[in-house]
């Protein structure tokens, strides 16, 4: 017992802990795959339909944004000439990139935490109330393509919704030109973007809600918890955090790539180039003028764009997660 | 006892055994029953913080005022859907329909039984469609899940990032890559085409990951230790704790195969989906207002039942909540 505790303490690290030369390593980690081998085969049949349609499509398209490709020739290299021609010539990419800045605000942080109120208001219902409030608010998103409904309200003719309620409470006599005037436009598209923007992050927010343990409040409240709002900040939002990591990629997403609805409704080009985003330019380049080289140039920036932004919203959300 | 119970033959022992445990399940079933029944009674009466109904009510408001901005498009449609012709451009436009018909449905399926194929054909392609994708993809995408969430392995890191970053992008071409990919591997205009990249998308691989990472890690080192092997955990053990992100998935999945067209993967009439199908009609075939209204009504349905029918399920389940840490 005596010479065991003079002995001299012996850290005992894991082989992963462990400092190892190149050669170790590369037999360690061989030893780790061929001992997780089961792994391996559980991720093989999502994997491999993942690198065929979507990884490998992804990998052939980066490159094409440093040539020019315009589908009927076999891409030509031509460097960063289209990132020059986008940043220091195009003005409409300026227009572009403001017009996709204020769709981002609302799209990305409002209808953020829109969805992520909407989906804490739902949860403090009664049991049936929930289904069919969630229901309500992602029905948007469920309905598709609906689109033409919102053409006939905002429809500039008298028998638009829009125009019609308008005249008949006598606030105006002629009918406003909603989709194809300057000025009201972009409210608009705003409008029916924000419509339809409680969709998959909304539903994995309430998700989230659904799977949080109840106990965890009947703690809380023994802990000294006050109100909603404590309870919020105190127990919700940290057992929450995957799902809000979750919301806030698709946020990203959908911010960034604003451009159907627009070109849906206000038509393209839309006047003044009011809703005229980034992906739209790409929309324009791609698939307008046959320039692919130019409009994945468009993408690869926004892709970039989008890949900061998710580092950020993970920092922020970094002592949330495991 | 003992005495006796020493001089029994193996086989008797094992017998004897057996009845005793049986005896000891059924006492320790019972036990739970009753648990269960007095969790269940309690359940009405448990009282969380702050809770009152003036709050309840003011919610309540705030969600039916919201509410309504958003279901007034869809009822909008749907109205417009049920409207006779004449009707639809009465000014000022009306709320309601004044005589209600059902004139716009059967034209469109009047319409969809006079094209080339059989409409019959389109629905069987977009069910069969559906229900391989919908299925397919739950089972790969939750095993995938469980072990990105759940085992620690070579690489492990890298294909949790890459799952994020293939969702960030969006690219102009990536159809067109697709597409080539496709053409490669001989898919364009068969079934494969339609339903393999929906097997393949990785939003709801990445939901299903991120709602298991807040399983404890305990509750899977405690099966592994009683002997399930990975493959047992993931579905017998993580997927019943993981039904609220499960129910989600499914509505999502089934939303995106339901509406998938196959876009030019498909030029085929006998294997496009009866979105396509419905889609051309109601913008080329009728061209109307009411069709078109119509059509998004009835595309619409399928979606709205399985919701329904999933997030009645999440409600059953979450009422007695499984383990959390």
């Amino acid at each position: 017992m005596a010479s065991n505790s003079q002995a001299p303490k012996k850290e005992i690290l894991l082989p992963s802990e462990r400092k190892m030369d190149f050669k170790e390593r590369w037999a360690y980690t061989r030893h780790e795959m061929k001992r997780n081998w089961l792994c391996y085969a559980m991720l093989a049949p999502f994997m491999l339909l993942f690198l065929v349609f979507t990884v490998i499509p992804v990998l052939m398209s980066l490159p094409i944004g440093f040539t020019s490709f315009d589908m009927a020739h076999f891409p030509k290299w031509i460097g960063f000439q289209n990132f020059y021609t986008l940043f220091l010539e195009d003005d409409v990419f300026v227009i572009a990139i403001r017009t996709t800045i204020i769709f981002a605000i609302f799209t990305g942080p409002l209808s953020y935490f829109l969805s992520f109120l909407l989906a804490w208001l739902i949860n403090e219902l009664h049991p049936a109330l929930k289904t069919l409030f969630t229901l309500v608010f992602y029905a948007p998103s469920m309905a598709g393509n609906i689109y033409f409904v919102w053409q006939l309200i905002f429809s500039g003719d008298t028998y638009g919704y829009a125009n019609a309620a308008l005249m008949e409470l006598g606030i105006t006599n002629t009918a406003i030109q909603w989709l194809t005037d300057a000025n009201y436009v972009l409210p608009c598209v705003i409008i029916v973007q924000l419509w339809l923007s409680m969709g998959a992050g909304f539903l994995a927010l309430r998700a989230g809600f659904q799977g949080i343990d109840k106990s965890m409040y009947e703690a809380g409240a023994i802990e000294g918890i006050k109100n909603r709002w404590q309870e919020l900040i105190y127990i919700t939002i940290p057992s929450m955090g995957p799902q809000l990591m979750f919301a806030a990629v698709q946020q990203i997403v959908t911010a960034f790539t604003a451009d159907f609805v627009g070109r849906q409704l206000a038509g393209f080009p839309s006047t003044d180039y009011k809703v005229h985003t980034i992906m739209t330019h790409a929309f324009d380049y791609g698939y307008i003028r046959y320039e692919m080289g130019y409009a994945s140039a468009i993408c690869f920036v926004l892709f970039i764009v989008m890949l900061v932004c998710n580092a950020l919203i993970r920092r922020l959300l970094s002592k949330y997660m495991d | 006892m003992l005495k006796s119970k020493k001089n029994l033959k193996p086989s008797e022992l094992a017998a004897l055994q057996e009845a005793e445990n049986a005896a000891a399940l059924e006492a320790l079933r019972k036990r739970r029953e009753k648990e269960h029944a007095k969790m269940e009674k309690s359940k009405g009466t448990n009282k969380r913080v702050g809770k009152s109904w003036k709050n309840d009510i003011g919610i309540f408001t705030v969600l039916t005022l919201l509410g309504l901005f958003m279901i007034f498009p869809i009822y909008l449609a749907i109205v417009n859907s049920i409207k006779p012709v004449q009707e639809i451009f009465i000014m000022p436009p009306k709320l309601y329909a004044m005589e209600p018909t059902l004139e716009n449905f059967s034209d469109l399926f009047k319409v969809a039984n006079n094209s080339w194929v059989p409409f019959s054909r389109n629905v069987f392609n977009s069910v069969f469609v559906t229900v391989v994708a919908t299925v397919f993809h739950i089972l790969f995408a939750c095993t995938a899940a469980f072990v990105l969430s759940k085992c620690k392995f070579p690489g492990y890191k890298f294909l949790n990032e890459m799952i994020v970053v293939a969702m960030l992008f969006t690219s102009t071409v990536l159809y067109i890559m697709q597409y080539m990919v496709m053409a490669k591997l001989g898919m364009i205009n068969t079934y494969w085409a339609l339903i393999l990249p929906i097997i393949a998308t990785p939003m709801d691989l990445y939901l299903m990951r991120q709602s298991m990472s807040q399983l404890p890690d305990a509750m899977i080192e405690a099966a592994k230790i009683d002997g399930a092997g990975l493959i047992r955990i993931c579905w017998g053990i993580v997927m019943p704790n993981s039904k609220p992100a499960l129910m989600t998935i499914i509505i999502f999945q089934f939303q995106a195969a339901w509406n998938a067209t196959g876009g030019l993967f498909i030029y085929n009439e006998a294997l496009k989906t009866m979105p396509t199908v419905v889609q051309q009609i109601a913008a080329a075939g009728l061209a109307r207002q009411g069709a078109i209204a119509a059509s998004a009504v009835v595309l619409m349905l399928p979606p709205l039942v399985i919701f329904i029918l999933a997030q009645r399920n999440v409600m059953e389940t979450m009422a007695h909540s499984g383990i959390k840490d």
